[in-house]
């Protein structure tokens, strides 16, 4: 699959946009386990990559996503940023403009893997990876219809968290009370994959 | 150039990081380069890599620099900042596991010593419970 400038830039501005129409969710979810600010930080980092949305999207796939990760860096302000802007910079060593689902699928794992040790963190502790390994499971499976059940499996990944005891990040401080809620950055990376997911659909 | 470690405070108030950096100036002296941060972007609570960048900038030494810090985010966004820094500099600073406020007295009194940067860490670090 061929990522242009042209997709390049609606990838950016759909993720972005997706995020910020909803913030308040984000925020509901973070008042209830965390510091409630968990919205407000990925609506700074996310409007401030679609204010250069269109700069970003000129350069190489590869240096675009770094940028977006060094903006999520520098603008978010809590640990998603860092989270976030790791994942971002990963993918951006891995990916080039033209890329196949194989090349995907190892740029996922290693963003992962660099995602685990930023948090030292792993699955089953209530965070964002909860969402990220089920998604990479189905990039793997591959198959048809592969946006929308990435999309799915996202989305039904981080209703998973319900239930989980947090162990990293604020949340772990409540102990057995952060049972009965979703993770916050479980549903920030749900919102993202399903952006992302949509955006390659058209292209597909 | 700074004969001593240099360390800096990152908490996600602006006021606690300040307030540490007093105590350490007045309890350790300014012999130790000294560097502080706290909040977001925009001025809340949290914490900012471009800003944790600069105060381990503004408390760098040839010696290292050590950084104290309270919640999860502070530590995530002093790891990411580490990350970012010149690679010359990046093995020369590190993130103590310590109470901010203790630890920073700590390790200040270490650095004023002219102790090394594992030192200081170590004295920091002999706050936490194992």
């Amino acid at each position: 699959m061929m990522i242009d400038r042209e997709t390049r830039r609606r990838l950016f501005e759909t993720v972005a946009n997706r995020v910020i129409a909803n913030v308040d969710e984000l925020t509901d979810l973070d008042r209830a386990i965390g510091d409630g600010d968990h919205g407000t930080n990925m609506r700074r980092g996310f409007e401030a990559v679609l204010a250069a949305a269109d700069e970003l999207s000129a350069k190489s796939f590869g240096e675009s996503l770094k940028g977006v990760g060094t903006t999520l860096v520098m603008k978010v302000g809590g640990a998603s940023g860092p989270l976030y802007g790791t994942l971002l910079l990963s993918l951006g060593k891995s990916l080039a403009d033209d890329v196949s689902r194989e090349q995907v699928i190892e740029a996922f794992a290693a963003a992962i893997e660099a995602v685990k040790a930023r948090g030292k963190s792993d699955a089953g502790q209530k965070t964002m990876l909860d969402v990220l390994f089920p998604v990479l499971a189905v990039l793997r499976e591959g198959g048809e219809g592969l946006a929308a059940r990435l999309k799915a499996a996202a989305k039904l990944a981080a209703e998973n968290t319900i239930p989980m005891r947090a162990i990293r990040g604020r949340a772990s401080f409540l102990g057995e009370r952060s049972i009965g809620h979703m993770d916050p950055g479980a549903r920030s990376s749900a919102l993202i994959i399903g952006a992302v997911a949509d955006v390659i659909e058209g292209v597909a | 150039m700074n004969k001593n470690v240099g360390i800096v405070i990152v908490s996600h108030s602006a006021d606690v990081a300040r307030g540490t950096a007093l105590m350490v100036e007045q309890m350790v002296g300014r012999d130790v380069p000294l560097g502080w941060c706290g909040g977001d972007p925009e001025g809340g609570l949290g914490t900012n890599v471009e800003a944790i960048m600069a105060a381990i900038d503004k408390a760098w030494s040839e010696k290292g620099v050590a950084i104290l810090v309270d919640l999860g985010g502070a530590e995530t966004n002093s790891e990411m900042a580490i990350e970012m820094l010149p690679e010359s500099r990046r093995s020369r600073v590190v993130v103590c596991n310590a109470p901010v406020v203790e630890g920073a007295v700590m390790a200040a009194t270490e650095a004023a010593s002219g102790a090394t940067l594992e030192a200081v860490r170590r004295t920091a670090e002999e706050l936490t419970p194992a």
